[in-house]
């Protein structure tokens, strides 16, 4: 291809240099970038506190930390992993770097609200920070449920403002993907022509628009309660506890959705390009995308069955759970029919998307039990419970994470990395992962309830493997950012292409230039049409 | 690339309406709720509040609604007069809404019923809750009036500047969906809280 100015040579607006071109850009590909590294400081943050976590319970009394700090760090973990990381993302990093060029536009439509949003994240985020140095960060967990909440000395109200604050960020962002994908698609798509990462940002752009605002006003009744005392939630004055929680989960459930479902996309991305073959079920897995985030709205209350509801209303939300499962497990079978008789290519990021596959679906599968109402008495609020979201949460989107990441690399620096330390990092994180978490299944299962300082003596073992399985998955998410980053000692790649992709971003260089499309956008009829790259040359499928 | 479609702008600003509208449902969600469990407090709760004060705010919402309206067709049409003349109209509208709001509070708080008074601790749960939703609900609807005075005086300086003209309102547009978006909350809280019988 020829040699075109890429775009961290050409800043936008043009008269801005150095720092200042990236902290007052409109290029929705250096916002995405910064959101990148600021989500990754994050993310290895919180990793360590989750680290800090298990050493404390590898054995059994105090170790590293007294109780207060422990309620302190798993409060703290939560509520970076979720609002700081996991929600923002794929949709944030990714999602902000390829939509556009994914449907052949040069930009988002409001760039300006873009930039907006980054900020919100990031007021958020030093908001949090404060929140720890003044009167000690929140021991609610992430939850905030009162009485709790409300009553605690801790500093609830600066970081539920910061969670306030990350909310509106993500709805803008939600809001401007929408507006971009209905605006600004080339003439030439139709809506069957989209990528599928494109269909899934879609539909959580519509669950962010949909929930958020209800985390919003819940977050601020919080606040109004400490400030005003008004006893919206107060018993002795009326008021309902439960409701709290019901408000709550009307969000948080389909922020789970939020967070899983553009890490389905980034598969449904991967898989077909390194099996070479069209993905199975196109449609299907764009209507069961749509399918999640309805139905995905309407199951909140089954994380309440002991909190004290109706038969009926267990009985309700119970089955709907269960129907939300059916969309997710249209796309196991979507993916794995798309590698039947394909022409694999193993590449790192094939192999993170296949321990993907397995790992959420086991927390999917494990989902069910705790949906089904009467099996749910029994694992609520245990180890289980713990367990099954880390396996959909990490081993779903954090995996989906790491393989965007594998995926997207070249493309987004024009630097490929190592392949041998990339698989032995995916191999360390995956084993550590079920030494991990398998235990704690175990555990839940033996009634060790979550988020307890200390356990009886028959806990030991287990919470001794998980610990050793925790240190193990934290040196492979190590080595993983360290071979990530040492690429950038490694020559620029020339190849546009070097997985052979056929979505809109494999066509312009690496990195894209400004305005992401050097000639226009040459829409393939179908998205996932790779009859060009078999075709095209052997040896262009045997690349590092 | 083609240019950018301007309908979008409108298109984001519907869906940011949209999250306005979820963003007060939580609230209504929560006053179904008690109301339903405490309907007799709720009544007693209403015939607290001053009803001549909610009749008077809903005429003054309305008509200001109409300001901006005729201030949007006005500047359609190109007639700049029309639309300082809407915007100055709207805008007043709002600053006696919120004197008359400020008013209203105040008499409250002199009788000693504000959050956490020891008038409403007292009481029954029920008038307690009552209340304590006025205060939030009207206490927000409040806040999305100053910002949408905000939008509209902002609005108002760029028609005065000629940044807003018939080829370009999206701004003047979409203030307006807002305005009447905070109007129509209004509406809603106004039987709820005033004409409970």
């Amino acid at each position: 291809m020829e040699a075109v100015k890429s775009f961290y040579d050409t800043p936008v607006p043009a008269r801005f240099t150095g720092m200042l071109s990236w902290l007052i850009t409109l290029d929705h590909k250096r916002i995405g970038l910064m959101y990148l590294f600021a989500i990754l400081f994050w993310f290895l943050l919180a990793v360590l506190l989750g680290g800090a976590i298990r050493l404390e319970l590898m054995f059994p009394g105090e170790n590293i930390m007294h109780a207060d700090l422990y309620n302190s760090a798993f409060t703290l973990h939560g509520v970076i992993m979720i609002f700081l990381f996991i929600i923002p993302a794929l949709p944030a990093v990714f999602g902000n770097f390829f939509l556009p060029i994914h449907i052949g536009a040069d930009d988002v439509y409001f760039p300006k609200l873009n930039l907006l949003s980054w900020y919100l994240y990031m007021t958020g985020g030093v908001i949090a920070i404060v929140s720890l140095f003044s009167d000690g960060f929140p021991d609610t967990g992430w939850t905030f449920y009162v009485p709790f909440s409300i009553s605690t000395n801790t500093n609830v109200s600066t970081a539920v403002f910061a969670a306030f604050i990350l909310g509106f960020s993500s709805m803008l962002t939600g809001l401007n993907f929408i507006t971009t994908i209905h605006k600004m698609r080339v003439k030439t798509m139709g809506w069957l022509q989209m990528p599928l990462f494109t269909w899934s940002l879609y539909a959580t752009s519509w669950v962010q628009l949909l929930a958020t605002p209800v985390i919003a006003i819940t977050l601020v009744l919080v606040m109004v309660e400490r400030f005003f005392n008004v006893g919206l939630f107060d018993p002795a004055r009326g008021g309902d506890p439960i409701l709290y929680q019901h408000l709550f989960w009307i969000y948080s459930h389909p922020a789970v959705y939020i967070m899983i479902l553009p890490g389905m996309g980034v598969i449904s991305e991967i898989i077909p390009v390194f099996a070479r073959k069209s993905i199975f079920g196109y449609k299907a897995i764009v209507a069961s995308s749509m399918a999640i985030a309805i139905a995905g709205s309407l199951v909140w209350a089954h994380h309440m069955y002991t909190s004290g509801m109706s038969d009926t209303a267990v009985f309700v939300f119970s089955l709907l759970t269960f129907v939300v499962a059916i969309p997710s497990a249209i796309k196991v079978f979507s993916w794995v029919a798309t590698l039947y008789k394909g022409a694999i290519q193993m590449t790192p990021p094939l192999f993170l998307s296949l321990c993907f596959i397995y790992l959420f679906s086991v927390g999917g599968l494990t989902g069910l039990v705790l949906g089904a109402a009467g099996a749910n008495i029994h694992v609520h609020d245990t180890h289980f419970v713990v367990a099954h979201f880390h396996f959909t949460m990490f081993g779903g989107t954090g995996f989906a994470f790491f393989a965007a990441l594998h995926y997207w690399w070249p493309k987004m620096f024009g630097r490929m990395y190592d392949f041998k330390k990339a698989y032995a990092a995916a191999i360390l994180v995956t084993a550590g992962f079920m030494l991990h978490y398998v235990p704690m299944f175990v555990l839940g299962l033996q009634g060790m309830p979550r988020r307890y300082y200390d356990y009886l003596p028959q806990y030991a073992a287990g919470n001794f493997f998980a610990g050793f399985g925790a240190m193990f998955m934290i040196l492979g998410i190590g080595l993983m950012m360290v071979n990530l980053f040492l690429s950038f000692r490694r020559a620029q790649i020339s190849d546009p292409d070097p997985w052979g992709g056929v979505t809109l971003e494999w066509t312009v260089p690496s990195p894209p230039p400004v305005h992401n499309f050097v000639t226009d956008p040459d829409v393939l009829d179908y998205p996932y049409d790779f009859s060009g790259v078999v075709a095209g040359a052997v040896n262009k499928s045997r690349r590092t | 690339m083609a240019p950018l479609d301007p309908s979008g702008k409108k298109m984001g600003m519907w869906l940011f309406l949209y999250t306005e509208i979820i963003l007060f449902g939580g609230l209504f969600v929560l006053y179904a709720v008690y109301f339903a469990r405490y309907t007799p407090d709720f009544i007693d709760g209403a015939a607290l509040l001053d009803r001549g004060f909610g009749i008077v705010n809903t005429v003054i919402l309305l008509v200001s609604s109409f300001f901006v309206a005729a201030g949007i067709t006005a500047v359609r049409k190109g007639h700049t007069r029309i639309v300082l003349a809407g915007l100055w109209g709207a805008l007043a509208c709002g600053a006696i809404f919120l004197v008359n709001k400020y008013v209203e509070w105040g008499h409250k708080f002199e009788n000693g019923i504000y959050p956490g008074s020891e008038t409403l601790v007292d009481s029954p749960g029920g008038l307690n809750l009552f209340f304590g939703l006025y205060y939030v609900i009207t206490g927000l609807h409040g806040l999305h009036i100053l910002i949408g005075m905000s939008l509209l005086a902002v609005c108002l300086v760029l028609v005065y500047r000629r940044k807003i003209t018939a080829q370009q309102d999206a701004l003047l547009e979409n203030s307006g969906l807002y305005w009447h978006l905070v109007d129509l909350i209004w509406i809603f809280i106004f039987p709820l809280f005033y004409l409970v019988v």
